[in-house]
Parts: structure tokens; sequence; C-alpha cells
């Protein structure tokens, strides 16, 4: 496959290395009230969806982003790529 | 022999002779002769057995779809199994022989099972050797194994170099025909980057298998000016022994280059082949078509071939397999066999064409309109045919070869690769490309189902403008000459009935009886109609054989071919040999090694070398007469805990962190704290995974504020880097928190034992105060060495001893473990490697990776009390489970044996005297193991339920797999100086 | 001044060239390297010191350019290489910090890397036995990170026939051996 970095143009897919749900930006507050059940979803439920499924990717080989992929797993067309911290800001993350 | 079936005419060169031998007689051929053509020059046409019924068999095709004449090339560690003859190149010298037959080719005993074939049609193995079940594993496979395959595997390794390589074009070109020539014409003069492959050693396709004329000039002249011109363009790259194998995401293409096939051997340090991966921005499949057989009783037999295959050797080759030729047709594709067999002065015994009334007329020779051939004849080699005429007699006409023309098919094996479904074409009756194609990919000519020699050049041309009209390069079809512009009229035909054998899948043996027999027993879907009968599943993937097949069933079913459906194609486009695959990672080189800065030095004392992940590391250092590793470790250990020794630690990852949120960063991916630690300090740290398990640990310093370096395990020094950036860029983006590795940048050496200081002292330079109060357990700075070197000190134990660690820019590394040896030779200081670094941390009563195994947590390894509850760190919510802080969990404790002579090993699991040895009295497991010289006995580590309340308890330490037990008392982790008072000194 | 010897990553007192048709392979080992980090919020006065000491823009992604005395490669966001004489720089982390300060991050690398120059015509051809980047379209001022052979390496293109290999220095024999074996293919 082809990753078309943000920053770097389009990349082979050997220079990265795979974590998977993208969802894993989103890790729960530990202080909260229902923390170990958030965490235990957080961790070990995801959707596995045949379709779209926005993804981490890492450029292990390359400029060592983390990249959130939007890839159809079915067809493995990549319809968007952004830089990870750009997606955890969005999202709220910041300290 | 003399050539004597050679002809005049064709694309070789006659001024010279090449030598060559089949099944060790000596033959002459010429350059640009396949094995395949210079064999039936020689009057060769038996070229194999036949896969299950070892029946006789010679080539049917000229091309990479050939089922039957596979052959074994060259010999010794060259010997290459199933090699097609008719695309093997010949050169001076080749040596290639016959295969599946046992004793000679002409008479193979095995051939008896083509007598017993009644016993062998499809699923015979699935019905016959269910029962007794036992015969199985003894009698039945191994029987199977000794009389199934094709060629034989020499089991010495390839002495060939494979290279991979990458290439990087704007239109990738798949075939060399006119479709393919025409469009890279095309793309080659509107400047596009542009790669042109074709799996034949010379290109052009048909064009130089055909006697058509393009413009003024000659097909083959066309195709040579053509491919000259694009040879001298700087964008173009023509690749010639190139087969594009697989259409895979986005634009990325294998294709095998055959670099030194075609020679003796390759030329000293250059590759046998290259594995290209060619990132394309569009491609344009110009693959062609396949002509198809038309399956009749005994259509077998040497001398019956695709009636192109014939054009190709007289036109191209100038070979011959018989001298009489006749030709079974049902389109006009196959009259065009026999014009220029006759234009070559051959004689063709007749036409045997299944239309009626659509088959052309001509007094040139015999035509029998609307005649089958239903038999042959010749077992070894063709010697007639049986025709069966429209009124329903019969009658033979003598040949040596007959030319089966059955249509062509379209190839679309490409478009396949990503699911892409061919659809039915009713006017070719063949199957087209169709449905979704791979990703920037078109495709032109014959593989489009353009058939005629003047449609393929323009839409080769167009295609080419279209493809790179989306890159957005503007291009105008090339200039094409004028050429044969004939419509293609075929009646379908696939077999002729009849009760004898009709094979469809010669390379299988299957036919369309098993077809027949499927059906009855009940397969409706295609997929399981190939399982069943292997139809279409050799090596040749059935180029030739699909259609046949699924024709059969569909006349079965008495539904039309695309209704029935039809299976699709997977990479590899031809066989792939398992070097190209591996390329240079083979052997030593399988992965690269990395080297410590001190392994030249360790290298001339003659250490032995360990691998640890990609890093040799010394494993110990053999002094003259030692000859058991264990006497060197021990002197290692013993003179280390007695004096000082020196080791290595350079391949322990290092990881700058850097930034004013530098500690609190570490505060949370440490389950301890670590936000109040001193500049000046280093710290152990244990770092969990989010489940609550262990990941990783290793010691951490200050060197300022905003500066700490980290140390991983060897192991997980990658894994532990990626985590770090995953929690810096994903979880927390607005630290200020900087990391890089610096594992390489320092070459970092142990340096252990109560004269660890002052060999020290003889090292750093004197400004620096190492005493221990002035630099205790745990602390760290930057200091310099040898008169100004600048130099990181830490004075960390993992042996237990007094130690520091030493970290110097590894370009001096070899010069200080020189300089520090020759120091340490006044405390017979000694340098030790990792086997007993191993022992003295065992001695020690320290984790390492056998205890963090990915299931243990920080209750496990006895550090519970250490996550801290305050904070927030990865892993310390999860790890608070109840599952895992069960009273009984497992506590990592010391064992040692009960009888001091005897000795236990690692992986050994612990059970209660009196139990019986299972699963459900299993109460842990030991992780490590070692002699322990100080004690004189066997020591180990292990994981116990509720272990830390048990010291003093005997359990049987159990090794089921080399059938041992011992008895084992449970004590403390710590054997060697457990108030740590050594390490404080 | 100190009186240890230094070794190159080929283990050998004097740096490696090798001459393979015509391609030759030059251990560079007269060069100290630092990575210097843009810390958080801190892009102005790391600019502004940047361009005293640089005296221009930094190199976009992929790019990198030549200076005297330091020449810069983009290695990661906000994140560059400094190369210079290791003669006049051997202390190079030391020489970034002090104008940057606060702002950046700096990390002596000098000897976390092997760097080789492959010079001669037909170097192209060897980088496409190498590895996946696209090495006839690099412009004279792209770097970037790839893998070759199983090691992650930066690769820069200095002129149509010069470019630079630079690997962590553990794996220079590895490294060393496939670009050998890499030059004899293409020779």
């Amino acid at each position: 496959m082809i990753i078309p970095h943000p920053l770097l143009g389009p990349r082979d897919s050997q220079e990265f290395t795979y974590l998977g749900d993208a969802d894993l930006i989103d890790r729960p507050d530990w202080q909260a009230e229902n923390a170990a059940d958030r965490f235990y979803e957080y961790l070990y439920l995801r959707d596995n969806p045949a379709g779209e499924h926005r993804e981490l990717w890492f450029h292990e080989q390359g400029d060592r982003s983390w990249l959130v992929v939007t890839r159809d797993t079915v067809t493995h067309e990549i319809s968007k790529v952004e830089l990870a911290r750009d997606v955890a800001r969005a999202r709220g993350r910041s300290k | 022999m003399s050539q004597s079936h050679r002809i005049d005419g064709g694309l070789i060169d006659r001024s010279r002779a090449l030598h060559f031998r089949f099944n060790g007689k000596t033959y002459q051929g010429h350059p640009g002769d396949t094995l395949a053509s210079a064999l039936l020059a020689n009057g060769v046409r038996l070229m194999g057995r036949s896969f299950k019924y070892h029946r006789p068999r010679g080539p049917i095709s000229a091309g990479s779809e050939e089922p039957n004449a596979l052959v074994e090339l060259r010999s010794g560690a060259r010997q290459e199994p199933n090699t097609r003859a008719t695309t093997a190149e010949l050169f001076d010298g080749l040596d290639a022989r016959s295969q599946n037959h046992v004793g000679p080719l002409s008479f193979d005993l095995l051939a008896v099972n083509d007598r017993l074939s009644p016993f062998f049609a499809a699923g015979f193995y699935y019905k016959t050797f269910m029962w007794p079940k036992a015969f199985w594993e003894k009698l039945y496979e191994p029987m199977i194994r000794r009389a199934a395959g094709l060629g034989s595997l020499t089991k010495e390794a390839d002495p060939d170099l494979y290279d991979k390589g990458f290439l990087h074009c704007d239109l990738l070109i798949i075939g060399g025909g006119p479709a393919g020539l025409a469009a890279a014409l095309t793309a080659g003069r509107a400047g596009a980057n542009v790669i042109l492959a074709d799996e034949d050693f010379v290109l052009g396709g048909r064009l130089n298998a055909e006697t058509f004329t393009l413009g003024d000039a000659s097909g083959s002249d066309w195709a040579s000016a053509t491919v000259a011109e694009l040879a001298a363009m700087p964008n173009v790259r023509v690749m010639a022994r190139t087969t594009v194998l697989g259409a895979f995401d986005h634009g990325i293409f294998g294709a095998l280059e055959r670099v030194s096939d075609h020679l003796l051997q390759p030329a000293a340090g250059k590759p046998r082949q290259i594995l290209w991966r060619i990132y394309a921005g569009r491609s344009l499949l110009c693959a062609g078509a396949t002509e198809r057989p038309i399956a009749f009783e005994n259509n077998d037999r040497p001398g019956i071939m695709l009636a192109s295959a014939l054009r190709s050797y007289a036109n191209r080759w100038a070979a011959l397999p018989g001298k009489e030729v006749a030709i079974f047709t049902n389109n006009d594709d196959g009259h065009r066999t026999a014009t220029d067999l006759l234009a070559k002065g051959i004689k063709v015994a007749a036409v045997i064409d299944s239309r009626k009334t659509d088959a052309p007329r001509t007094n040139r020779y015999e035509v029998l309109a609307g005649a089958l051939v239903s038999g042959a004849s010749g077992r070894l080699g063709l010697s007639g045919v049986e025709v069966r005429l429209p009124g329903g007699e019969t009658r033979t006409i003598a040949c040596q070869a007959l030319g089966v023309s059955g249509g062509w098919n379209p190839n679309v094996h490409l478009t396949c690769h990503q699911r892409g479904r061919p659809v039915w074409d009713e006017a070719l009756a063949a199957f087209v490309p169709g449905g979704v194609l791979p990703a920037g990919m078109s495709v032109a000519g014959a593989a489009a189902g353009t058939l005629s020699t003047a449609g393929a050049l323009s839409s080769g041309a167009a295609g080419a403008v279209k493809a790179l009209a989306d890159l957005g390069i503007r291009a105008k079809p090339a200039d094409l000459p004028e050429a044969e512009d004939a419509p293609v009229r075929i009646a379908p035909l696939f077999h002729v009935p009849g009760k004898g054998r009709a094979w469809l899948d010669q390379q299988n043996d299957v036919t369309v009886k098993d077809v027949k027999l499927a059906h009855q027993e009940g397969y409706v879907s295609v997929e399981h109609l190939k399982r069943y009968t292997t139809l279409g599943m050799a090596t040749d993937q059935g180029k030739t054989a699909n259609i046949g097949g699924l024709a059969v069933m569909a006349e079965m079913t008495g539904k039309s071919i695309p209704e029935t459906g039809t299976t699709i194609f997977r990479p590899p486009y031809t066989p792939v040999a398992i070097g190209a695959l591996a390329g240079r990672s083979a052997g030593k080189d399988f992965r690269p090694t990395r080297l410590t800065p001190s392994h030249k030095w360790a290298a001339e004392q003659g250490a032995v070398f360990v691998e640890v992940g990609m890093w040799l590391r010394a494993q110990w250092f053999p002094r003259p007469g030692e000859t058991h590793w264990r006497q060197s470790v021990d002197r290692e250990v013993l003179a280390t805990r007695k004096s000082v020794g020196i080791c290595d630690v350079t391949t322990l990852g290092k990881i700058d962190v850097q930034g004013t949120d530098a500690a609190e960063f570490l505060n949370r991916i440490y389950a301890n704290p670590f936000a109040k630690l001193a500049v000046g300090k280093v710290r152990y740290g244990l770092m969990l995974r989010e489940d609550g398990m262990a990941m990783d640990d290793g010691t951490t310093a200050r060197l300022a504020e905003d500066h700490f370096v980290m140390t991983t395990t060897t192991a997980n020094a990658v894994g532990v880097y990626r985590h770090m950036e995953f929690c810096r860029q994903c979880l927390w983006p607005d630290m200020d928190v900087q990391i890089i590795s610096t594992t390489e940048a320092w070459a970092q050496y142990s340096v252990a034992g109560p004269n660890a200081r002052r060999l020290l002292q003889k090292i750093i330079d004197p400004a620096f105060d190492i005493s221990n109060e002035a630099f205790p357990y745990m602390g760290c700075g930057e200091i310099t060495v040898c008169g100004g070197l600048r130099a990181r000190l830490f004075r960390i134990s993992f042996s237990g001893e007094l130690a520091f660690e030493i970290a110097v820019p590894t370009r001096y590394g070899d010069a200080l473990i020189r300089r520090m040896v020759e120091a340490g030779k006044e405390f017979d200081a000694v340098v030790y490697g990792t086997e007993a670094l191993g022992v003295m941390r065992i001695e020690k009563g320290h984790a390492a990776g056998n205890e963090l195994n990915g299931t243990s947590t920080a209750l496990n390894l006895g550090m519970g009390g250490m996550v801290s509850k305050k904070k927030d760190s990865i892993g310390s919510t999860l790890s608070e489970r109840e599952g895992l802080n069960r009273e009984d969990a497992l506590g990592l404790v010391g064992f040692r044996p009960v009888n001091p002579a005897e000795t236990f090993a690692a992986g050994s699991h612990l059970i209660g005297k009196g139990d019986v040895a299972n699963a459900a009295n299993d109460q842990g497991y030991l992780t490590s193991v070692c002699f322990s010289p100080n004690l004189g006995y066997t020591i180990g580590l292990g994981y116990l339920k509720n272990g830390a309340a048990r010291k003093g308890e005997v359990l049987r330490a159990v090794n089921p797999v080399q059938n041992a037990e011992t008895l084992v008392e449970v004590v403390s982790a710590h054997f060697v100086d457990p108030e740590g008072e050594r390490l404080r000194a | 001044m100190h009186d240890l010897a230094a070794l190159t990553p080929l283990s050998a007192t004097e740096p490696r060239i090798e001459r393979i048709g015509a391609i030759r392979i030059v251990e560079v080992t007269d060069r100290s390297l630092a990575s210097l980090t843009c810390r958080s919020g801190k892009s102005r006065p790391f600019e502004a010191a940047a361009k005293a000491l640089f005296g221009g823009a930094l190199p976009a992604p992929g790019a990198w350019f030549e200076g005297a005395p330091f020449s810069l490669i983009w290695t990661g966001p906000e994140q560059w290489f400094v190369e210079a004489s290791f003669a006049t720089h051997e202390d190079i982390a030391r020489i970034l910090k002090e104008p940057f300060g606060d702002a950046a991050s700096v990390t002596e690398q000098t000897d976390g890397w092997v760097r080789f120059d492959l010079e001669g015509t037909p170097v192209v051809d060897m980088l496409e036995r190498l590895c996946p980047v696209p090495s006839r379209r690099m412009k004279n001022d792209a770097a970037t990170r790839t893998m070759i052979e199983h090691v992650g390496c930066l690769v820069l293109r200095r002129a149509a026939d010069r470019f630079s290999v630079i690997a962590p220095r553990s794996f220079a024999g590895s490294l060393h051996h496939a670009l050998c074996a890499a030059a004899t293919s293409i020779a």
C-alpha cells in the first residue's frame, strides 16, 4: 500500500508500523468515576468495520510521525491522512 | 543429430550454433531459440510426462501458458525443476532433462497409472485414502508424496544472488506487443516516465510470430525499430525478460526480471533475477491473448498444439513438429496457420473446421467443413488424427502435427488481482476485463478483447493518451502504420463429444469426464469444481484449461458460461523462485547485524558471540585452557565479585528526553514516581502497558532540570521508543517534551566489583570526585576521561556489586575498553560477557526479559508497591483490576535444589510434593536458572502462587519435556548480598 | 587533550573508500552531528536563533541544505539534524545549545550514525536496488528517511551523481555490505 503522508507525500507502507483503531487517542480520565470501566472499553472493545476505518500508523522508518489514516478495510482505499497530533488536539487532548 | 525439422526463415541467428543437452543427448540450436523450439527443430516432440497418469507429452504452446513441457534445467546446486521449455532461452551448454518418469522418457514405468486411470478420477484421493485411518500417515501419504510432484529439488543451497529493486514511473505498460509498443511510443514521445515490461526476451509479442506487415515493414521489423526508438528515450525503460507478476494496492506492481537465466551462470556478483517493486501512477495492461485448445480424445499426444503455437514455431523459430500438418479450428484464425505453413512449403493435410457454413473455402488446402477431430494416434508422438465428418463417417488423416484453435482468451489475469471479475463477451466467446480493475489500471489490445493488429495498435495509443491525461500529462497518439484488421469469426466449441479421455487441464491431468463426474456428484460452484477436480490449480493456473472446464460444466447444468461463473486469478502471473522473493535476505544476510563498540577488541580476544536481537554481543571470553563455557563464565563471575569486571552494555536502549515537561512525561509513562527525581540522580523505572502488564524497565538519569537519559532493555528499545512517541503525539500533544534515540552515540561499559572505583579513578580525570560521598549509589554526572574526553558516569548496578556505567562517544569505545583493561591489570580485572551478566543478575534477583514476559504485572514482579496510586500513569488504572490482584497471584521468588548436587531447568513447572503433575495442580514456573559459582549450586528465579509467603516450602520442579524432576526449596530471590551493602560501598 | 584513538564506524583507523565499477562508496567520518528540536511554543525564538546562526530559513519537510559551517537536514516535525566539521565542532551539541537556550532541545548524534557518500554516474541505478524512495526524481536538496535492507536510513541527494546514506552506526558493516553488493550488481 501507499500512504500519502501529509508532510512527505506518498510513502510505501513498508516504512510504517500499524497500531490499530484511532480511538486509542481517546484515553479516558483516570479520575473519572467509572474510570475502570472506561479504560476497559478503551483498551479492549473495538469496532471491526468492513469499510471505512480510522487507524493509527507510525512512520517508524521515516519522520516518526504518528498518522491517522482513514482507510476502507475492504478496498484498501485511503481517503484521508492526518497527523495524529492534530487529530488529538482537535479531539480536545492537550497535556 | 542435425536440425531435421528446421525450415527457412525465422528470427534466429543461424551464424552461431549453440550446443545443448536434453536427457543426456547433445543437440544444436541457434541464438533466438527457446529450448522447445530447438528441440522441435531437432525432431524432438516428446518432452515430459504428465503429473498423474504419466502420459507422454510435448509442448502445446510457445509461451508462458505452457502446461506440458516442464523440464529441469542445469545440474548440481543450480538445478531448477518445472521450467517451461517454451520460455527457456537457449544458451550454449544448457543441460535440460525431462521430469516425472521412472526409467527413460519413452518408457516410463509409472505410465501404469494411465492404465489404472479409472481408479484415479477426480476425488480419487478423497475417496480412497480415507480408511483405515492409521494408514494415512504411514502408508498412503508417503506413497503419494513419492509418486506426486513433477521435478525434483537438489536440496543444495542456491548459489546464485537475487536482487530486489524499486522503480517509479508515470505509466507502466505491461506487455510489449503491438498495443504495448504503440502505447509506449505515445507516452514516451509525450515525455512521460514509462516502463515497458515484457516477459519475452524479444519484444513485439505476436508481431514476431505473424507474417502480417505493418505499413511497409514486417511485424518484427516494425517492433524492433520501435523498441530501438524507445530504448533511446531517457524517459522510457524497456524491460525485456520481465514478467509483471501481480497488481497490488495503490498502483504497486511486482515484476520479475530474469537477468541471467539465459546464461550458463551469472557473472560474479551479478544477480540471476531481480524482483522489482514498481510504483506506477497509471498502468496499461497490454498482455495480449492466449489461444485455447479444443478437447477431444487423446488430444494430449505430443505434436498436438495450439494452432498459433505451430505458427509461432514456423514463423519465429523456423521449427516444425512434423512434416505433415493438419489444423482443427472453430474460427478463422486456424486458417492463418494453414496459410502461413503453406507459404513455407509445408504440407497441410487438411483443415478441419467445425463450422459447417462459415468455414472459409479455398483451393490451396483441403477444408473439411463441419467436421470434428475425434481422436489421435501415436502414443509417443502424433501419427494421425481421426476425423468425424458431417455425415457421420470417419476418416483418418496422417500427420505429425496438429494445430488446434478454439478461439482466443484475453489475458485478463492482472485485472483480477484486486478481485475484479471478467465478463463474458458473446462475440469473442471469451471473458474480457470487466468490473472494477485495480486502481489506475486500464486495458488495451487483445487483453481488452481487441484482437486485430490495427485494433491493438490504436487502442494501445489511445489507452496511453487517456492514462496520461489522468496524470495531467498531454499526449497525442503516435502515428501508426497500416495493419491487419480482420474481424473475429468464431463458433464456440470447447470439446468434441466422445467416449475416451479428452484432456482439459493437461498439467493436472483433468479430463472432460472428471468435470462431468464432479457435476454428477453435486458440485455446482465453479470454485468447488476447481478444487475437487484440481482444474486450473497447477502452476499454469489453467491458462489454457479453465474455460474448457467451465464450458463443460455449463453444458452439464444447461446454463450459459456467464451464468456458470468464472474463477479469478491471483498473483503471481507465472511461477516465481523462492530465492527471488528472498532477495539478498538469505543466509547470514537474512537480517542486518549490529556491532558493539568493543566488538573488534572482543573478537581479538576470541570472544564467543551471541545474537541478541540484531546485536552481536560477547557471550563469554574463553581463556587458554578453558574447554567448557561454564569454566569461562564461572571465572568471569567470581573475578568480578572478587575484584572487578568490565562489560559492554551499549546495546541497552538510550533515549534522550528533554523539555520543560520531560519530568511529568516520565511520571506518566513510568508506574513509579519520577517528577521529583533530583538532578544528578538515577532512578529505576518500571514501565507498564495500558493493560497493567510490565512492558519494560530500566534506569533513567536526570542530567538537568529539563534533560533526562532513559535506558531500555536491549530487546525493547524500538518498541519503547514507539510507545513514547505515541504518548507524546497522540495522548498529550501539548506537552513540551522532545525525545530522540542516542543508543549508538555512546559506547557504554559497566564496571562492577569491589575495585570498580579504583579502576575508574585511573581513567576518569582527577577533577571529578567519584568517592562514595561525592558520587553515591544512584548518582550520575557528566565527566571527562583520559585527559579531557567528554563522558557520562552513572552509578548503577545490575550485578549487585559496587558498579558504575561509563559512557564515551562511540568512536572512542574501542580505545576506552583497551585502556580500562590495561588499568585493571593490577586488580586482575576481567571482561565479562552476557552469560556472566545473566548469572550475576540472577544471583542478585533482578528481573530481566525472562521475567518481563508480557504476562507479568508489577505485583507478580514483587514491585506492586511501586505503582503509584497518586498519579495517572500508563497502566495504573487497569493494573488495579481484581483478577490481577488475587491473593494467590504469582510472585517472583528464588529457588534452590534441596540436594545441592541436583540441577533443574528454566521452564520447569512447580508442583506440590504429593500432587499429580498436571495443569490443574500447576503452582507456577521457573523463569531463569543458572549455576551460581558463588554458592556452588544451581539457583533459579520463578513465579509461584503467593510466592512471597512461601519461603522455606519444598516443591517439585517438573520438566516433562526432558522427563526430569527436582525437589526445590522456595527462597528469597536475592541470593547474593540481600541487604545491598556491596552496591552502596 | 585526551589521548584516546578513534575508530571509524567500520572499526578501522582510517575511513574506508570502496571503488566498484563507476561507483565510489566513501565512509565519511569528519562530520559532527546533533539533533535540534524546537520546543513547544518556542517557534519564534527558535526561528530567530536559527536565522542568526544558520543565516537562512530552515529546510522544509523532505529537504536539506548545505551551508558553512552548518548543514541542516529536516528529520521530522520541528526537528532537524545539524552537521558541521568534526575538527572544529566536535562538541556540536554544546555549541548549538548556547544560542538556542530554552527554545530548543539539542542532542549529540555524531557517533550515533555512519555516513556513506555514494558517488558516480550510475548512483541512481544503485539506489534503485536498495530503497523504495524515488531517487531518480529526488532534487539536489532532497533528504528522506527510508529503509535499506531492513536498516532505517537517511538518504540525501547532493548532486546528480552524488548521494549520502546516513544510518545508525552499529549497522555500518551490514549496510556497507549491502551498498557494495548493489554497486557490484549494477557495475
